[in-house]
């Protein structure tokens, strides 16, 4: 008797455990699917190619909102990319194993747990107020810089570490500085890992918004210059949808930015399997 | 010689870069403190934590109702993103064959990506008018839990099913040795095994559903007055700093950075929490 009470305790907690999963999938599926279906008719080229008219009235397109989030892009990665790769450097080749080291990685874990608006109080009051940047895209993104360099740092430092050691001893043993070594030999090799922290970090700046909301203004003009304000296109949605009625345009900017998640998805996941490859067919 | 200079060089320029992050996180500290002190001496730290009355217009700034709402969303988020995170976790890391596993894993990480405006969009647009035919205006507490349940999932997910991992194949085998189902051997011995990975998952989903900002402010309806039940309107912390922090001035602007401390003591409070959960996790490994 207590064997089939047991199957059946199994068959119930299976069902249970597959139930799980699936609503999990499901949910996916209908966040997606019905942003999709609802977004996906309003996008065309006019769409694509012209400014937001701002205001109220939430007609126009999105053009003006995918420079800013370009420009946003790239100022954060000019500053993020070499920070968080020296401090990947430092803690993956360098760091003792001491106190110092166990503080460093301390501020990073807690930089992480961090919530994005917490970053935006910041940025506001750093860069919008006492440096004086104002409401642009240069706060934007130092703010930005800020949150993604937890991301930026632990991402690189594990394509480094997957860098096989008998490489670095080769190089040693033939002669090479410590520097040397890593700029010629270890950084080479973990190149496919660092594009995929940078993939990463831009999928991450794409899609962020609280603390981008209260240090970018989101002035929906096109911007002329790092100084003034703008809006990404994931505050364009939420302006499309808290001010204005066009849920339509609002619904196909999401579109949008689903796709583009989509595809940095798909290009990480991609990246990372040659990654894994690469080094398993060298050493 | 140059090339020696260049290796100390490199060592300096490394050393600085690695030590950003924690220069960072003490000036956002900083920052947050000194402009926040001022609010919490002219209203007092009791009167601004337990004040139910938030009144910028006639300085009384209380955050009892946003500290409740705050902690409100991220209760009931749990209790249904619990159950659903854990039941996926063990069918990815015990249960499903490679196959499932193949959709379900990108299907979890596509879930971490989207971005938190697009949760908000379809919260309002399909889950508002929903619980709206429940009762009240649709713009609840509810409803923003069940937005964040979805949001918080992945981090639960991710982190229990590596901790479910973790546990060595010989426990298994010991169990299902000894005549367990599988079930059997997932409740009584995987489980308990990977109880601290698992508290820490629930722990940091915390972390993260207390700190979600515009999918809440999309569809909680940011209202100051108290919440009297699920149904009703109210506001985090985070939307109140978000909503307010762009034209306040004087007392009210460092009401709303001392609203940031609070919540960045909350956060700190949940992540030493994680901490020890995986720390914990980490022992009981060794020791086997």
């Amino acid at each position: 008797m207590r064997n089939v009470s047991a199957k059946q305790t199994q068959k119930l907690a299976m069902a249970g455990i597959w139930g799980g999963g699936m609503i999990t999938l499901l949910l996916l599926i209908v966040i997606i699917g019905y942003v999709l279906i609802q977004g996906l008719p309003g996008i065309n080229w006019e769409f694509l190619t012209t400014n937001p008219k701002g205001g109220l009235s939430g007609e126009g397109g999105i053009l003006s909102t995918v420079v800013s989030t370009l420009y946003l892009i790239g100022v954060t990665l000019v500053l993020l990319v070499p920070i968080g790769i020296g401090s990947a450097i430092y803690l993956s080749e360098y760091a003792p194993n001491n106190r110092l080291t166990r503080i460093i990685r301390y501020g990073i874990e807690t930089l992480a747990g961090i919530p994005s608006i917490i970053f935006g109080l910041f940025g506001y009051a750093l860069f919008v107020t006492v440096l004086s940047f104002n409401f642009s895209i240069l706060s934007g993104a130092l703010t930005l810089v800020c949150l993604l360099l937890p991301t930026m740092i632990t991402t690189t430092e594990e394509a480094l570490k997957a860098v096989s050691y008998s490489y670095r001893e080769a190089a040693l043993a033939l002669g090479t500085t410590k520097w040397q070594m890593i700029s010629r030999i270890v950084l080479p090799s973990a190149i496919p890992g660092i594009v995929t922290a940078v993939i990463l970090c831009i999928g991450r700046a794409i899609g962020e918004t609280a603390c981008l909301y209260v240090t970018m203004g989101g002035s929906a003009a096109m911007p002329s210059s790092l100084l003034e304000g703008g809006r990404t296109l994931s505050l364009h949605v939420f302006y499309l949808a808290m001010e204005t009625n066009a849920m339509d345009k609002a619904m196909a900017t999401a579109a949008v930015l689903i796709i583009i998640i989509i595809l940095i998805n798909a290009l990480t996941n991609l990246l990372a399997g040659r990654f894994q490859k690469r080094l398993k067919g060298i050493s | 010689m140059t090339r020696y200079f260049t290796d100390k060089l490199a060592k300096y320029i490394v050393f600085i870069s690695g030590f950003t992050s924690f220069i960072i996180l003490l000036l956002i500290a900083l920052f947050i403190l000194r402009e926040g002190l001022p609010a919490f001496s002219e209203i007092g730290v009791f009167d601004f934590i337990f004040g139910t009355v938030w009144r910028p217009g006639i300085d009384q700034y209380g955050i009892l109702s946003m500290i409740v709402g705050s902690i409100a969303v991220t209760i009931v988020s749990m209790i249904m993103a619990v159950p659903l995170g854990i039941a996926c976790a063990i069918l990815l890391a015990e249960v499903a064959p490679s196959k499932v596993r193949n959709i379900l894993r990108p299907a979890v990480e596509l879930l971490v990506g989207i971005p938190s405006v697009v949760y908000g969009l379809v919260g309002l647009v399909l889950l508002v008018p929903i619980i709206s035919n429940i009762g009240g205006s649709g713009f609840s507490i509810l409803t923003a839990s069940i937005v964040l349940m979805v949001m918080v999932l992945p981090t639960i997910i991710s982190i229990s099913e590596d901790s479910i991992r973790a546990i060595p194949v010989s426990y298994r085998e010991g169990a299902l040795a000894l005549g367990a189902t599988k079930w059997q051997t997932i409740k009584g011995v995987v489980l308990p095994a990977a109880k601290s990975g698992i508290g820490a998952g629930i722990v940091l989903g915390m972390g993260r559903a207390i700190g979600e900002t515009m999918a809440m402010i999309m569809v909680i309806g940011n209202s100051i007055a108290f919440p009297g039940s699920l149904l009703d309107a109210a506001r985090t912390l985070t939307g109140n700093i978000a909503l307010e922090i762009n034209y306040a001035t004087g007392t009210h602007e460092s009401a709303l950075f001392a609203t940031g401390v609070v919540l960045f003591i909350f956060i700190l409070l949940l992540n030493s929490v994680a901490t020890v959960f995986l720390k914990r996790g980490s022992n009981a490994q060794r020791l086997s």
